[in-house]
């Protein structure tokens, strides 16, 4: 856990920015080489149709000089590196095809849908640590007692829901039967295109343009599905955090905090919960990584025009472009959060630096 | 308990939990026994795997549980309600639920087991080369295990089945890739420890070739741990298999495949709601029964919590 | 200056819970501690360290512990609420433990935790609180007590990680401190130190001290009275001056085990450990107070 005890020397602390530098640059070199090798994969997987992309264009009653010269075009005659090359070329200028559905660029598109999903994890995981954490805590220090046990089976639950059916039943309770929510999509009908889009984000937006129906309407579409990929979150966070607890409460600095007179309180979130915060960022990060995965099936379910719903979209129309862009975007992100993650180790741990 | 020195114990249960064992298998045997034990005790796994056994028994005993055909289908007796004589209802062709539910879990067993086999050899062999070659042979791999685990699953899962089609092969495959990553990792760090002890070393300097040393000592002590991990994971890849089965990639109709049955079911959901309610009960059941196994192993072997 | 005896211990009875049944720490216990340094000497597993968690009552909830009495003073240790203990600890009575390393917050200041102690008992602001934690690291005679106060426990050495632990021990001026293995973390050069200090600040404060160790010339030189404790019964309990007088011959087989740097010894005697002495009377004499 330490290293030895080495006496402190004068300046020890005005040379760890450009440690903290040193080691950013490491891990983002370390991410691009990641992200390099996820578009390999996607480019594979583009090269892995046993759809002959030629025929798609040119049809199966083609000449061959016309089949030679459209393969000519689309560059398929190039050897497998050079194709790769290109693709990573055009990639890094941002075009990522043409989508089949939309016929616009697949990156305009995605830009036009992230926001929503982006605003649905969001609030999916303020849930899932605002309600996780303090039950993890709760489930370790009563740990064997009912309220740990009650806890652990809500995480077991939680985990074994198929959420695409947690939606459908949660639209059939809440919003079929009990009219306490709104329906599938982001807003009413009659709602929709009065805000101007500022982030894409409607809660955002409505605040800001001032209209506050628009704001409680978009909050009635959005509580169910966040609220059901914030339980599944909080299951896993809240597992998490109790097991990270647990592995705290037996430490020895418990017991000096005990010793000092502290309440159970102040020696739970004051001393134990702070070492733990850096293993938390990590699941928090992960928590919303699969959240990204939730949001698809979930988008399908409720009609969220989200990054979900426009890659099964594009999936049942085989647009192979739009997948493989939407793909590679939630790569990006995970890649991202993995990044966020690690600065906020550096940040938050002493001994880290 | 200790065993005497004289050749007859005094019964099974005595000698598999003797304190001095005579021999490897029988220390082995103790070891396995002593789990077995503890895991009877454990309340979460026992129901884990009476769950499992279920499971398994309808998928055996299918056609006679269920007693109807899942695929007669029967259009004058379309979306009706449960009752005495289709104890789940029946679905918008006619077909009895409750027999395609039965069926049901033959597919999803057929996936648990054809993706266990593609995921487990291949994640060992991946990991325990890394693991016991280093050196730029393992960074690659591990560059390509990171790759791997820096995709949600689903997703990747997702693209590989756009790519590759519908059809539960293809789902099986596209699973597989995603899924395998998680045991290379664990395989590798086992491989690195083992690598380091002294038994190893005698074996080679007995000669054996690497190839042999992996094979005959450390795939074996990694088997425990990704058996375990993969039983953890398996209700994450069952709910994946379902997500995949409700977005039409799986099992092709009129499979009666449990997520399907959900997609199918889901244009009655206002009226007719047990039509997709009851085949995701199924998923979540069976999702639950490893999950409680899971977590039940997890107590016994590695009582951290973690 | 309060008369009587600080704390006294009567037939104090320990056991755990163990997988198959009670595992008994501590079989009748007594003894009494006045403004004076007791030693408790004992081997691991002897049951020393379970006293000083059992007086602060922080055993695990699972364990058992009977007592005829428990008294800092008049105040029942046994009968006092969770809430009395808790100002009982740290303000009246307060125990270092052995490893900085694992007895410090990690991901605290060494100055904010000392602080942390002068706060909860006294209600002071943050500023007082600093500016005693500062007046503390200097009377645990370490320099630059301003640095200090912002170095994480991971920064600092051994032995000033101990000195943080008493500094934080010491603030709320308790009457009674029970020092657990204090200095067997450190380097033989650093323990010396360490017990100057420590002893400085007793008398200095009038404060009573426990020593537990498992080091009898530690506890011979550094205390005024020794308890030889085995397999959680009192063997033996006398004033050090008069330790090689010891009568039981588990203290003198301790004695005897020591390896004497003056004196030619063709083998170091091995301790034996007589069955009979598990069941044995208990033999502690009450000590005056110093």
């Amino acid at each position: 856990m330490t290293t030895t005890p080495a006496l402190p020397t004068a300046g020890a602390r005005r040379s760890r920015l450009p440690a903290f530098f040193v080691h950013l640059l490491r891990l983002l070199a370390s991410l691009a080489l990641t992200f390099l090798g996820l578009t390999v994969v996607t480019f594979c997987i583009g090269r892995v149709i046993p759809i002959d992309p030629v025929l798609a264009v040119v049809g199966d009653r083609a000449l061959p000089d016309v089949y030679e010269r459209v393969r000519m075009e689309l560059g398929l005659d190039l050897p497998l590196y050079q194709q790769y090359w290109n693709y990573l070329v055009k990639l890094l200028h941002g075009d990522l095809g043409t989508a089949v559905l939309t016929a616009r660029p697949v990156l305009e598109d995605l830009m036009r849908v992230f926001p929503a999903t982006l605003e649905l994890a969001t609030v999916a995981i303020v849930i899932g640590v605002v309600f996780g954490v303090p039950m993890g805590v709760v489930a370790a220090t009563s740990q064997g007692r009912w309220p740990d046990h009650l806890i652990r089976l809500t995480g077991l639950v939680g985990y074994s829901m198929p959420v695409f059916w947690l939606g459908l039943v949660g639209l059939l309770v809440f919003y079929n039967a009990l009219d306490w929510v709104g329906g599938p999509g982001r807003l009413d009908v009659y709602y929709e295109d009065i805000v101007a889009p500022v982030t894409g984000m409607l809660l955002i937006d409505s605040l800001l343009s001032g209209d506050t129906d628009v704001f409680w309407n978009a909050v009635s579409h959005i509580i169910l599905p966040a609220g059901i990929l914030g339980y599944l979150s909080l299951a896993y966070i809240a597992r998490m955090t109790r097991s990270f607890m647990l592995g705290q409460l037996h430490q020895e600095y418990i017991l000096t905090a005990q010793i000092k007179g502290l309440s159970r309180t102040r020696v739970v979130w004051r001393h134990a919960l702070v070492n733990i915060l850096v293993p938390l960022i990590t699941v928090i990060a992960l928590s919303y990584g699969y959240l990204l995965e939730g949001a698809v099936l979930t988008e399908t379910v409720f009609a969220w025009p989200g990054l979900g719903r426009y890659i099964t979209f594009a999936l049942f129309n085989a647009d192979m472009n739009a997948v493989l862009g939407g793909t590679l975007v939630v790569g990006i992100v995970f890649i991202g959060l993995n990044l966020l993650s690690d600065i906020a180790y550096y940040l938050v741990d002493p001994r880290a630096r | 308990m200790s065993v005497e020195t004289s050749p007859k114990p005094v019964t099974w249960h005595d000698w598999l939990l003797a304190e001095a064992p005579q021999s490897r298998s029988q220390a082995r045997l103790t070891r396995w026994y002593a789990n077995w034990l503890a895991l009877k005790r454990n309340p979460l796994a026992v129901s884990g795997v009476i769950i499992i056994l279920a499971l398994i028994l309808m998928a055996v005993f299918a056609s006679w549980i269920a007693g109807q055909s899942p695929y007669a289908q029967l259009l004058t007796a379309r979306l009706e309600p449960p009752s005495m004589e289709h104890w789940f209802g029946t679905d918008e062709l006619g077909r009895d639920i409750f027999a395609r539910i039965i069926y049901g879990s033959r597919i999803t067993l057929l996936i648990i087991f054809l993706v266990s086999i593609v995921v487990l050899p291949v994640g060992i062999l991946i990991g325990t080369l890394a693991g016991y070659f280093g050196g730029v042979f393992d960074m690659f791999l591990m560059r390509i295990t990171d790759i791997f685990l820096a995709f949600p699953r689903l997703v990747m899962a997702l693209a590989f089945a756009a790519a590759l089609g519908p059809g539960i092969e293809n789902a099986v495959l596209a699973i597989s890739i995603t899924a395998w990553p998680p045991y290379a990792r664990l395989a590798r760090a086992e491989t690195m420890t083992i690598r380091r002890s002294d038994f190893i070393l005698a074996t080679r300097m007995q000669g054996a070739s690497a190839l042999r040393i992996i094979w005959s000592h450390i795939v074996p002590l990694c088997l425990p741990s990704v058996i375990v991990r993969l039983t953890l994971d398996m209700a994450g890849i069952i709910l994946i298999a379902a997500g995949l089965g409700f977005l039409g990639l799986g099992a092709q109709p009129p499979a009666p495949e449990w997520g399907l049955m959900v997609s199918s079911g889901r244009s009655y959901l206002l009226d007719q709601w047990w039509v997709a309610t009851i085949p995701g009960i199924a998923i979540f059941v069976v999702s639950f029964g490893f999950n409680l196994l899971g977590d039940g192993l997890r107590d016994v072997f590695d009582p951290k919590g973690l | 200056m309060s008369e009587g005896p600080l704390l006294t211990v009567e037939d104090l009875h320990v056991a755990y819970r163990g997988r198959s049944g009670p595992v008994p720490a501590l079989r009748g216990v007594s003894f009494i501690v006045g403004r004076e340094r007791v030693g408790i000497v004992g081997e691991s597993g002897s049951g020393k360290s379970t006293i000083g968690l059992t007086i602060l009552r922080l055993l695990p909830q699972s364990a058992s512990v009977s007592a005829k009495r428990l008294c800092l003073h008049d105040t029942d240790l046994m009968a006092a609420s969770e809430r009395a203990m808790r100002s009982i600890r740290g303000r009246r009575i307060s125990m270092v433990l052995q490893d900085p390393k694992y007895s410090l917050n990690p991901v605290i200041t060494v100055g904010r935790q000392i602080a942390e102690s002068y706060k909860v008992h006294s209600g002071a602001s943050t500023r007082e609180a600093r500016r005693k934690a500062l007046e503390m690291l200097e009377a645990v005679r370490i320099r630059d007590p301003e640095r200090v106060f912002d170095l994480y426990p991971h920064e600092v050495s051994g032995g000033m990680g101990q000195r943080v632990m008493i500094a934080m021990m010491l603030i709320p001026e308790p009457e009674l401190l029970i020092a657990d293995e204090p200095t067997s973390a450190l380097d033989v050069t650093v323990q010396a130190q360490l017990l100057v200090l420590i002893d400085e600040l007793i008398r200095r404060r009038r404060m009573g001290l426990i020593l537990i160790s498992h080091n009898i010339n530690l506890v011979a030189s550094f205390c005024d009275r020794v308890v030889v404790l085995y397999a959680g019964r009192i063997m033996e309990s006398l004033k050090a001056s008069e330790l090689a007088a010891a009568r039981h011959p588990y203290t003198q087989g301790l004695l005897a085990c020591r390896p004497l740097i003056d004196r030619a010894q063709p083998e170091l005697p091995q301790l034996t450990r007589d069955p009979s002495w598990l069941d044995a009377p208990d033999e502690s004499r009450r000590g005056t107070g110093a």
